[in-house]
């Protein structure tokens, strides 16, 4: 049995190699946008010269924090076959909610629970709408998104500054280590990728949001709790929007109720060129990390070149579409065996 | 039993809907309903809910085609912006801003452009079989970007009488936009019930599969229905650069994709696909631009009236939910017994 | 076997309406531990929805389930599972996109300090295939397993030492010989660990093979309950087609006297998922019957010939001119329309009415800007509706709240309506009522006796018989026989049919 394998292994790799090979298929498009990641990081150190230096990278980090955050909690909803369109505006509301409460005297010990809270709730309200009354995904988080953005402009019409030493720590205080810096917000974002990832592969609940994106009817007959699963995916996002609120706020050093516009769509870009398939089922926290610093190093070297921003937007939308149009070739071959 | 069947028609709630919305403004500013007559020209609440819901309306109209097929069409917005963006550059450099040629090139090089994303689109969809939802994400990203890459990174302004005419000016007493919106409705109704496109368009949308076993060109519909979502986006970005004269490539159709979308479903058309009601988008339409126009004159300031839409949103696809759906009807029944009951023991 | 002992199930006037019909029939039914139960008869008899009532997906609407002798109450699949019922169905419903020792163990993983022990996972995965015989990589993705091994998972998911009862339904489909005895190796095992085993399959001889009670059921009703060593195939044959087999009586139909019988459809070398190579050739004015099992190539062939699916290699010849056809659409425009055998998924479009849906096909040809007047789809409706006997005869009906064999005429009525040459129905009486069957077959008679050739696949060989003038009998892939309906039997076409390939 085991010699016919060998025989037919392609190419005179061995039973090992391949066998990594099935095994770690679904890593590909994660290697794939590692080796974009790469691709850039060196076309900008050959083209821009002094690109490829600890500041710039550490800056990746730092400007990042935000998307960072939000990218594990949308990877969360999408492995599920779902999407969040609410996460750029549940930034905005609960940077702006944290900021009038600060400038309202309210410590910041209970402000950060505070956001965090709010963001959950609208996760919730969102999730609710999806499983108890068949709403699509699309459209309940359309909702969310909206009610989000009035809330903002209904706790103020302007941008408030933040004056609070805690939360402007998160992002001033920089530990330098031979020319490279990492802030607390840095911290926050990798410690969020590290739990995300975590959860996703070490516990059943991270299991079984596989599961549903992989068949949420299969799921449901396995006996798995789908119904709470599902919720609670949506929560997470909207915790992981709430900080990235808290984030976004130190890294502003204010909060105003028109930021985060269009950052959802950003978000699900990292995410999808991170590796993960919208169909749910297959991605990992660490591809969306990668995906969002894809869209970083883009960002930066448009800066560094002088160029129009817009060319951020048109190179993500291209990266997207090339990306897309590979997931969905890969689908039709495995779909055809 | 003819009652009945009146008021299980689709088209019952969204028209009650409007209604209300009517008789909430009419109540607190008893000015909504009146329409004075200036220079034969008619001013007043309701001509403004016409005039300004045009650019709505043909985005509307091509979501509504898009939904049918169980599409979506995000990009509209950013189309918007494209469009707006060619036909004020193409003015702003001709150095002859009123000659009515150069206009009509511009607006043509606009809508065509626009057209061309459709087809793209389209092609995404219907031939590499990608999401619509990501699909017409690709440009939602990128179009905005390439609307600012044509201005060159500002808000290109122009001063042209006849160009501004479309959106302010007046004929026979109606505004010129209005005349705009009632032909796009006209031909789209044309063209989608007098020819098998509507039904062809429906079967698609509710049964792929057994649509081209009976031999529909599936493919073709879908793909067109996408480049039709394009061209009408281009007009309504033509409209809007009209209306401020400006091509702001940020702000020009923002949300609009969002507004589309509800007025389809306001107006009974499922996101599911298949049956559709162009004219219970028209009543959606004007349902959102009055909710707006309520909006502002309540003193709300614009920026929070996204979380009425969002209550809007979450009331109408409650009302649509199975779940609620069959809570009512059993409520209904419940009442039904309880009065039959009464009505027995008297 | 041992009659005294307890059933470890035992169902009590199972009754389970669909709408106006009557799907289950007060069935009684019974099974006991360390046998293997084979459930039989034909499609629509009511077996699907029996197992669908033991495995908690539908509730009764009357009757009891009994465990161990106490009645309870199986309210979802989750509801079975934990009673120790048990069920892997043709269709693998498992996850394709994790991996194997995940579907095997998902739910009851073992864990450490709360982590999912991926380590032990694996290892306890590995055992339970092991047990079935099956050495393969428990980390591989699912989804990268042949339908044989996904089905293998399938049952080691099923096994775990709370298991009372197996329901295998068609578990053989996507089996070859090999990995058919492996499964029989593995049901034999079970049976020592004194597990009921309920085993469905259209395969008698692997019935014959493993089991040791039959129950058979006829129209949703039960017929009874054998001992498979009492039992002669033929006598099964009959009771599940409800006749005595020489009863059934070939179709008298005057010979037409035909100069000489000219093809209009051929399949050349014809290759495409199961199918291996077919040749075939259906004549001017036939009506040419497919008999074979599911899985045989009979639908293949039809999706082949008719522009659904595009062969692999291998032509299609239409009137003794190789053709292409890329499309449905590309075929209906030579004359040759298909009915699938999925009428829901691909046949009617639910939400538009009866007009809407027979005037569908027509409408596609034409193209969309000639558009049908509504007069003339009325007039289309009216007349179709009238000939086919459509009920209710109001061409504004929804097509979806039709019954079944309604809904089947209209999907008639709308391929007829294109006037086509060759007309490839399949499957079209599953499903629908003994009237509307009839009225179905007669139908094809006359249509062929009007000079349309006429491919007519049905699993019911009893119904092929009837209607067939030629019958070609499918096998593995392939045609293996080609006869008059004159010179069959259906006592010989049933042996062509279910014969073991290797005697053939």
């Amino acid at each position: 049995m085991s010699t016919v394998k060998v025989v037919d292994a392609p190419l005179g790799l061995g039973p090992r190699v391949r066998g990594l090979l099935t095994r770690r298929a679904s890593w590909i498009p994660v290697l794939a946008a590692l080796g974009i990641l790469i691709a850039l990081l060196v076309a900008g150190q050959s083209y821009l010269g002094n690109f490829l230096t600890p500041r710039v990278l550490s800056s990746l980090l730092l400007d990042n924090a935000y998307l960072l955050i939000l990218a594990v909690g949308m990877t969360f909803v999408i492995l599920t076959g779902g999407i969040d369109l609410s996460v750029g505006a549940v930034l905005a509301f609960t940077a702006i909610l944290g900021a009038r409460l600060l400038s309202e005297g309210v410590p910041s010990v209970l402000v950060i629970p505070v956001m965090l809270i709010g963001g959950a709730v609208i996760g919730l309200l969102i999730g609710s709408l999806i499983q108890f009354f068949d709403v699509q995904p699309f459209i309940a988080s359309l909702a969310g998104m909206f009610a989000a953005r009035g809330l903002a402009f209904l706790v103020s019409l302007s941008s408030i500054k933040i004056e609070d030493p805690t939360i402007l720590w998160l992002q001033t205080k920089l530990f330098y280590v031979e020319g490279w810096f990492l802030a607390p917000t840095g911290v926050i974002a990798l410690l969020v990728v590290a739990a995300g990832a975590l959860v996703l592969h070490f516990t059943r609940f991270g299991r079984t949001i596989y599961a549903i994106g992989g068949n949420e009817q299969s799921a449901r007959l396995m006996g798995l709790p789908v119904v709470r699963t599902k919720l609670l995916a949506y929560v997470i996002s909207g915790v992981c929007a709430g900080l990235a609120g808290v984030v976004f706020s130190a890294y502003q050093g204010a909060g105003y109720p028109l930021n985060g516009i269009g950052t959802e769509l950003d978000t699900i870009a990292a995410v999808v060129i991170g590796g993960t398939l919208l169909t749910g089922g297959s991605g990992y926290v660490i591809g969306s990390m990668i995906g969002v610093f894809v869209y970083g190093t883009i960002k930066a070297a448009i800066s560094f070149l002088g160029a129009e921003q817009s060319w951020t937007r048109i190179t993500i939308g291209a990266l997207l579409l090339i990306f897309v149009v590979v997931q969905r070739v890969i689908v039709a071959r495995s779909s055809r065996r | 039993m003819k009652l009945r069947k009146l008021l299980t028609h689709r088209l019952v709630l969204p028209i009650a809907a409007l209604v209300v919305l009517v008789l909430i403004n009419t109540i607190s500013r008893p000015t909504f309903l009146s329409i004075t007559v200036r220079d034969g020209q008619l001013y007043g609440s309701l001509i403004d809910i016409l005039r300004n819901s045009a650019p709505l309306m043909l985005v509307a109209l091509g979501m509504t085609i898009v939904i049918a097929t169980r599409g979506i069409d995000l990009s509209v917005g950013a189309l918007m912006a494209v469009s707006g963006s060619v036909a004020l550059t193409i003015i702003d450099g001709s150095g002859n801003p009123e000659d009515p040629g150069i206009l009509l090139l511009a607006i043509t090089a606009g809508v065509a452009v626009t057209f061309a994303f459709g087809l793209w689109n389209g092609f995404l969809v219907a031939v590499l079989g990608i999401q619509p939802i990501i699909a017409t994400l690709v440009l939602m990203l990128a179009g905005r970007g390439i609307a600012l890459l044509i201005t060159g990174g500002f808000i290109t302004t122009v001063t042209s009488a006849p160009y501004r005419f479309m959106s302010q000016g007046y004929v026979f007493g109606f505004p010129f936009a209005f005349y705009v919106s009632v032909v796009a409705v006209a031909l789209v109704v044309l063209i989608e019930r007098r020819t098998a496109l509507g039904v062809l368009t429906e079967a698609v949308g509710i049964n792929p599969e057994a649509s081209r076993l009976a031999g529909v060109r599936s493919r073709g519909i879908i793909w067109g229905a996408y480049a039709a979502s394009g061209l009408l986006a281009g007009l309504a970005g033509i409209l809007y650069s009209s209306n401020i004269m400006a091509a702001d490539a940020n702000a020009a159709g923002q949300y609009i994709e969002l507004d589309a979308i509800l007025a389809v479903v306001l107006g009974g058309t499922s996101l599911m696909g298949g049956k559709f009601s162009i004219a219970g988008t028209v009543i959606g339409v004007f349902t959102i631009q009055t909710l707006k126009s309520t909006i502002t004159f309540l003193g709300v300031p614009p920026a929070v009236s996204p979380l009425f839409l969002a209550m809007v949103v979450v009331i109408v696809v409650l009302v649509q939910s199975r779940r609620v759906r069959a809570w009512t009807t059993s409520a209904w029944r419940w009442g039904q017994r309880a009065r039959t009951g009464t009505e027995a023991a008297s | 076997m041992n009659e005294a002992a307890v059933p470890i199930v035992e169902v009590r006037g199972a009754t389970v309406r669909f709408a106006s019909d009557t799907a289950l029939d007060s069935v009684d039914f019974r099974m006991f531990g360390g046998e293997v139960h084979s459930l039989m008869g034909e499609n629509g008899a009511g077996k699907s929805t029996l197992i669908r009532a033991l495995t908690g997906a539908r509730p009764l609407d009357d009757g009891t389930i009994a465990l161990d002798g106490r009645t309870v109450s199986l309210g979802s699949p989750v509801d079975a599972q934990r009673h120790g019922i048990r069920s892997v169905y043709q269709e693998i419903d498992l996850l394709p996109n994790l991996s194997v020792a995940e579907n095997i163990l998902l739910g009851r993983e073992p864990r450490r300090r709360g982590a999912i022990d991926w380590r032990r996972m694996r290892a306890e995965a590995s055992e339970a295939l092991l047990d079935l015989g099956l050495s393969i990589d428990p980390a591989s993705p699912l989804g990268s397993h042949s339908l044989a091994v996904q089905q293998l998972v399938a049952i080691a998911r099923a096994t775990s030492s709370d298991m009372r009862v197996l329901v295998l339904d068609e578990p053989t489909s996507s089996l070859d010989a090999d990995e058919v005895a492996e499964l029989f190796r593995i049901i034999r095992e079970l049976k020592e660990r004194g597990v009921a085993i309920l085993f469905v399959s259209h395969f008698l001889d692997q019935v014959y093979e493993i089991c040791d009670r039959i129950t058979v059921l006829r129209d949703g009703a039960l017929v009874g309950e054998y001992l498979t060593d009492e039992l002669l195939r033929i006598d099964l044959v009959q009771k599940m087609l409800g006749k005595d087999a020489e009863a059934l009586t070939v179709r008298s139909r005057e010979p037409v006297e035909v100069n000489a019988p000219v093809p209009v459809l051929e399949a050349r070398n014809v290759s495409r998922g199961v199918l291996r190579s077919v040749d075939l050739e259906v004549m001017e004015g036939e009506v040419l019957g497919f008999a074979g099992l599911l899985g045989s190539g009979r639908t293949e062939l039809a999706r082949a010939l008719s522009g659904i699916d595009r062969p692999d290699s291998g032509s299609i010849v239409r009137q003794g001119r190789r053709v292409s056809l890329p499309t449905p659409r590309s075929a209906i425009a030579l004359g040759i329309a298909y009915s699938s055998e999925n009428r829901t998924a691909e046949g009617i479009i639910g939400q538009l009415t009866v007009r809407e849906n027979i005037a569908l096909a027509i409408q596609a040809e034409r193209g969309v800007v000639r558009r049908l007047s509504l007069r003339r789809q009325r007039e289309l409706a009216a007349s179709w509706i009238e000939a086919l006997g459509i009920r209710p005869a109001s061409p504004e009906a929804i097509a979806g709240t039709l019954s079944g064999g309604n809904q089947q005429k209209v999907l008639l009525a709308r391929l007829l309506a294109l006037a086509p040459q060759v007309l490839l129905l399949d499957e079209p009486t599953r499903g629908i009522d003994v009237g509307a069957k009839v009225e179905v077959q007669n139908l094809v008679n006359e249509l062929a006796d009007n000079g349309m050739s006429v491919v007519f696949i049905s699993s019911e060989l009893e119904e092929v018989l009837r209607v067939a003038t030629r019958i070609a009998v499918f096998r593995g892939g392939q045609v293996v026989a080609i006869q008059p309906t004159e010179a069959l039997a259906s006592r010989s076409l049933l042996a062509i049919v279910t014969q073991p390939d290797d005697a053939w």
